[in-house]
């Protein structure tokens, strides 16, 4: 006998999932893990979590992708936004996961500035660094 | 005589001094009457990719606000982010209500909305053309073997790509239009890590390592930016063992095949004569 089968992204809505969206205005249920962005992001090899797991994180509504390393790595280059299949740009998902981390005051380690920086560096930086 | 207005930003009166005083004396020659803006402020660097960031947006839009009181409909800019951070955000007042709210924090003036921004590779394509370029040039390259380097904020995201994101040629064709040889190679197109420079020294050494091996890889005498971050960054964040192949700013070659003096490139082109040479 025939049931009926119903598929909607309700159930699935997490409200950490509904913010990161509100934030970043990327739809994180669009990305279907095909991997591309971290096959192809250059930073990916100094993150604690790759560009699609990331993501995962945010489709599951899991609060632990606030504490990754992986944000802070991202350079805002876009690579991933450019390739990826479904039109996620994540590096606006990234600054998402940057942003609500420094409201809910977690922030990276502090650095000690090694040299003088140019200031385009180092507004660059701050700018990130403040929510 | 073409008049454009123009908007240098910070690194352009600072660390990038060398391609403002190259490329508007190569503009100049090209006929151009630049028009700087009048108390032009900081562009941000960098664009916010959040939507609830309205207040970032205030100081590119005050920008073209000064754009829209000298009465002209684009503004030019050489550095790869400020051509970023305002164009983007351009494009996001483009929405009514953005501008909207955004014009109260500049009262009591208002942007109206519809300032073009384009770089330099813009026009020069797409104004001036490469086979003026070609004709305005008095002093080729030699063949200078250059290595086009473009970085991110040029190609990427896909709507403010100055040319293809995928496989520009816009630089390339600069180069070989002032009579050098233009080298691609795999890495010209890959970020550099830009402020993680200070954040992330480690992460930006290890970029910047693998673009000057990648350049090197393809020949390259030399490497050509628009960006003064990411000429920071090649100059003063290489590992140990790094090629070492010097950064020049588009604006130095454009002024030495114009005729004006640039002793960056100068140095440079002597040696691609003389290896030419000894190869005849």
């Amino acid at each position: 006998m025939a049931s009926e089968l119903r598929l909607s992204r309700a159930g699935l809505e997490a409200p950490f999932a509904r913010r990161v969206e509100e934030l970043s205005g990327e739809n994180p249920y669009a990305c279907y893990q095909c991997g591309k962005c971290s096959a192809g992001c250059p930073f990916a090899d100094h993150m604690d979590a790759l560009p699609n797991q990331v993501l995962r994180l945010v489709q599951l509504g899991d609060e632990s992708a606030l504490s990754l390393s992986a944000p802070w790595v991202c350079a805002s280059c876009h690579a991933c936004g450019v390739r990826c299949p479904k039109g996620v740009d994540i590096a606006r998902t990234m600054e998402a996961l940057r942003v609500l981390a420094l409201r809910k005051g977690i922030t990276p380690a502090p650095v000690r500035p090694d040299r003088p920086y140019p200031q385009i560096a180092l507004i660059g930086a701050y700018r990130k660094l403040t929510p | 005589m073409k008049t454009i207005a123009y908007f240098p930003g910070c690194a352009l009166k600072d660390q990038a001094r060398a391609d403002e005083t190259g490329t508007l004396g190569a503009l100049a020659r090209l006929g151009y009457e630049i028009r700087e803006i009048p108390r032009w402020n900081c562009c941000g660097t960098v664009f916010s990719l959040v939507q609830d960031d309205l207040m970032r947006h205030v100081g590119p839009v005050r920008n073209l606000l000064r754009v829209q009181a000298m009465e002209e409909e684009k503004v030019l800019t050489l550095c790869a982010m400020c051509y970023g951070t305002l164009a983007r955000s351009a494009h996001f007042v483009e929405d009514p209500e953005r501008l909207r709210r955004i014009n109260a924090f500049l009262d009591p003036d208002a942007y109206q909305g519809g300032v073009e921004v384009i770089h330099l590779l813009t026009l020069l394509r797409d104004e001036v053309g490469y086979e003026r370029l070609a004709a305005e040039t008095r002093r080729p390259l030699n063949g200078l073997r250059v290595a086009p380097y473009y970085g991110c904020v040029l190609l990427r995201p896909r709507p403010f790509a100055v040319d293809d994101p995928d496989s520009p040629a816009a630089m390339e064709r600069v180069v070989e239009a002032l009579g050098g040889t233009a080298v691609p190679f795999p890495e010209r197109t890959e970020c550099c890590g830009t402020h993680l420079t200070v954040t992330r020294k480690d992460v930006v050494e290890e970029r910047v390592g693998r673009i000057l091996r990648s350049a090197r890889g393809g020949g390259a005498d030399a490497l050509v930016v628009t960006c003064p971050l990411c000429h920071f960054n090649l100059e003063e964040r290489r590992p140990a063992g790094t090629p070492d192949l010097p950064v020049l700013y588009l604006g130095q070659l454009l002024a030495w095949a114009m005729g004006e003096d640039d002793p960056g490139v100068a140095s440079l082109v002597g040696r691609a004569a003389v290896s030419s040479e000894a190869v005849r």
